[in-house]
């Protein structure tokens, strides 16, 4: 996990324009969202238009302008998992959480999103909580896993930033 | 550990790493791959670790931990040497059972061993597994003896010899010709002539130069360049390596996808340890060859796998691919002469300089040479990534290695390619795994991508998904692409809505051809071959779904309706507590009632409901 702080993200990479990409993976792993303020910094700061940043920033699925919520469920729509049904996942989670892909819950704790492949396709279908892989799932095992997260989350947060090969 | 400042050096290190390892008289094997991670692999070792140092064997029984095997499925799993013992689905209270039984008394625990789901019989030793006796794991088999986090592992096990050979050896023109006689093609899905590439490129004029690996895999339902990046990063490298030296290139670039969190940690670990060595940086092993490697991760689109905007992104821009009137091997990176090559494409470089072209050679057909990694998932027995010679029927990899249909539902269609591929149907498995034979067929290799379909899949229905996955995919510059799949998705999606019209057929046959034939890059280029495969060998269900206004697998959720078979529900009430919108309704231990007005067709009560009484009307 980089630094809270964007004078660190931006060390050793300031008026290298080619950085930009990086960078904002990194303000999106720190912040969890692009503020604007750090676009901006990031514009002056590697010498690149702002108008580029923010173009970047809407083409690129990996990042987003508005902030997440405290957990954000990534649901696998990769070809193997939706031979075995992840469009049901996308539906529990709509039906439980009231939230589209790409929207956060009203109490501001689940997103929900959506990405291509997770390359876990033997497993699938799989989902991430907040980095932790849960593979096989189904509608039922997602609502439990949900219900659970909203209760117990501060631990299951604590696991998935542990990391992998410690 | 000593730095090897000159070519020679190098030896005298994995001599002196080999002697480090002879107190270990066992070795633990556990995949550590994303896959087995998901499954909890990190928990069993932590257990197996701490009961070794507990019976005080952890100085002689070495625990390696691995990149992903390819078995997925089975996760965790564990190899014991000597004995090739094999474990699966291991969970940390089986440490205890794997150390004082298997480890300090050989004694095989029944419970742990594979089960072959065809057979439905033990099996004993990793290397009489069905799923792996029938391929050809020429790269794979690496991945199970290397610790991804260690470079040590790599060079004991002769890594970078290719490198020195190709430093002493070989002069550019000599690596060059040695891969183009290999007939190496491009592994990520377009085929081309792996040397005629790097010819072209070491004779475009200019001295600053490009390699770049593209690990943007970016194709849903495939994984092979997360698991040979992620398991063996040195490989990879050496190939870039070698790639650089005969191009004349001093820099080189990682392009991993950020969903690949692992793969981008191990890439990264791997360029530090091999600038710590010397074997990046400048002057490697005291040659007058100096390259060094950057790691950029990418950003969640899927154009970015084209080359052009691959190199867009690099340059920190927006990834839209541009017209390649001038090939990326002169006018590429920066606008300078550009290598860019996949995962798979530069692992195999190392084997080809080490033992010679016409030892790849002699495996695959006419055309396509050597082996290729595919991600087997779907609807099989054995999903997992398969690494067969080219030129292996699909029936083979679908039967024999898959194990055929998991569910007992009759195996209709692969899936091979991605979203730039196609369908191919049974009476099609003849066909061999060959650049060429997929092609005419109407599907493509691609990146080795190969999803099984059975009974229960609707094949409108899957052009619909990829449709979809393109559409959303497409970047926007070109209109074809843009507009035209656009288009193809709404006739498609009018059809499984049950608003289909006889001559919408041709029109989507026009359409993908037209996109097919005007778009810009491959995105748009090959946008076509889901839909004309899939109308080509499954148009009967396309028709039924117009026609008859029917989905025959019962998957389009406009022409179905659920009920519940009064005979067998027994009103245990999952089906109502699992409705995400309220439309089951009915008392404990009695018949319960589907709404039709408030049920969503979501189908999660029929995939929750243990006595199949949920029922498609």
């Amino acid at each position: 996990m980089p630094d809270f702080n964007i004078d660190s993200i931006l060390e050793g990479r300031r008026s290298q324009p080619h950085q930009l990409i990086e960078v904002l993976q990194d303000v999106q792993d720190a912040f969890g969202y692009l503020p604007e303020e750090t676009m901006e910094t990031a514009a002056r700061e590697l010498g690149v238009p702002p108008i580029e940043v923010y173009r970047a920033a809407h083409f690129y699925k990996a990042f987003s302008l508005t902030p997440r919520g405290k957990y954000v469920v990534t649901v696998c729509m990769g070809t193997a998992c939706h031979v075995r049904g992840c469009d049901l996942l996308v539906d529990q989670v709509l039906g439980q959480l009231n939230v589209k892909p790409g929207e956060t819950s009203e109490d501001g704790l689940f997103t929900l999103e959506c990405v291509n492949c997770l390359g876990c396709c033997a497993l699938g279908p799989t989902v991430v909580i907040n980095g932790t892989y849960y593979h096989h799932m189904s509608p039922g095992k997602l609502r439990s896993l949900i219900e659970f997260t909203r209760r117990n989350g501060k631990e299951k947060i604590a696991h998935a930033q542990a990391g992998p090969h410690q | 550990m000593p730095r090897p400042d000159h070519i020679n050096d190098l030896e005298d290190l994995r001599m002196q790493l080999s002697a480090e390892h002879t107190h270990f008289t066992k070795t633990l094997t556990f995949c550590g791959g994303t896959g087995c991670q998901a499954s909890g692999s990190l928990s069993v070792i932590d257990a197996v670790k701490d009961v070794l140092s507990k019976e005080g064997l952890d100085k002689r029984v070495l625990v390696r931990v691995t990149g992903c095997h390819g078995f997925c499925e089975q996760g965790p799993i564990m190899v014991l040497e000597p004995g090739n013992i094999f474990y699966c689905h291991l969970t940390p209270d089986d440490a205890h059972d794997i150390v004082i039984k298997t480890v300090s008394k050989g004694e095989v625990i029944e419970r742990l061993l594979y089960t072959d789901p065809v057979s439905g019989t033990k099996v004993g030793t990793e290397a009489e597994i069905p799923f792996y006796r029938a391929q050809d794991r020429q790269l794979l088999s690496q991945n199970r003896l290397i610790d991804p986090c260690s470079i040590e592992s790599y060079i004991v096990l002769g890594g970078y010899r290719s490198l020195t050979k190709a430093l002493t050896e070989m002069p550019p023109v000599a690596i060059i010709e040695e891969i183009k006689a290999s007939g190496l093609r491009g592994r990520g899905g377009g085929g081309f002539p792996t040397g005629r590439k790097w010819a072209d490129c070491w004779a475009a004029p200019g001295d600053e130069k490009y390699v770049i690996c593209n690990a943007d895999e970016g194709d849903p339902g495939a994984y092979m360049d997360r698991c040979l990046l992620e398991g063996n990063p040195h490989l990879v490298f050496e190939g870039m390596m070698i790639g650089a030296l005969a191009i004349g290139a001093r820099q080189g670039y990682v392009y991993v996808r950020k969903e690949y969190p692992l793969a981008v940690k191990h890439a990264r670990v791997a360029v530090q340890q091999a600038r710590e060595l010397g074997l990046l940086g400048e002057h490697i092993l005291g040659s007058t060859f100096s390259f060094d490697i950057e790691i950029a991760r990418g950003g969640g689109a899927f154009v970015c796998g084209e080359s052009t905007a691959l190199m867009a992104s690099l340059e920190g821009k927006v990834g839209e691919p541009r017209p390649k009137d001038v090939h990326t091997v002169v006018d590429g990176l920066w606008h300078k002469p550009t290598t860019l090559n996949n995962v798979e494409t530069w692992a195999n470089v190392p084997s080809i300089i080490m033992n010679g072209a016409s030892w790849f050679a002699s495996k695959g057909t006419k055309g396509s040479k050597g082996t290729k990694i595919l991600a087997l998932t779907g609807r099989v027995k054995n999903t997992g990534l398969v690494e067969v010679a080219m030129g292996t029927p699909l029936r083979t990899v679908v039967f024999d290695i898959g194990g055929g249909a998991d569910n007992g539902r009759a195996v209709k269609a692969v899936q091979t390619g991605g979203p730039s591929g196609g369908c191919l149907p049974v009476d099609k498995f003849d066909l061999p795994i060959d650049f060429e034979a997929l092609a005419e067929a109407g599907s493509m290799v691609g990146s080795g991508g190969m999803v099984v379909m059975d009974e229960g899949t609707c094949m409108v229905d899957v052009a619909k998904y990829f449709l979809a996955f393109l559409q959303d995919e497409s970047c926007g510059k070109c209109v074809p692409c843009r507009l035209g799949i656009d288009r193809m998705l709404e006739i498609i999606s009018d059809i499984t809505e049950g608003h289909g019209r006889p001559e919408q057929i041709t029109l989507l046959e026009d359409l993908a051809e037209t996109v097919g034939e005007t778009s810009l890059c491959a995105l748009g280029k090959s946008a076509r071959n889901p839909v004309l495969s899939t109308l080509r060998y499954f148009r009967d269900e396309y028709e039924a779904h117009i026609n008859q206004k029917r989905c025959p697998a019962g998957v389009c959720k406009a022409m179905v309706e659920y009920a519940i078979d009064p005979e067998k529900c027994n009103g245990c009430g999952v089906c109502r507590r699992a409705c995400p919108h309220g439309a089951i309704s009915g008392k404990k231990k009695q018949v319960h009632v589907i709404d039709p007005e408030t049920c969503r067709k979501c189908g999660i009560c029929q995939s929750e409901c243990k006595f199949e009484a949920v029922v498609i009307k």
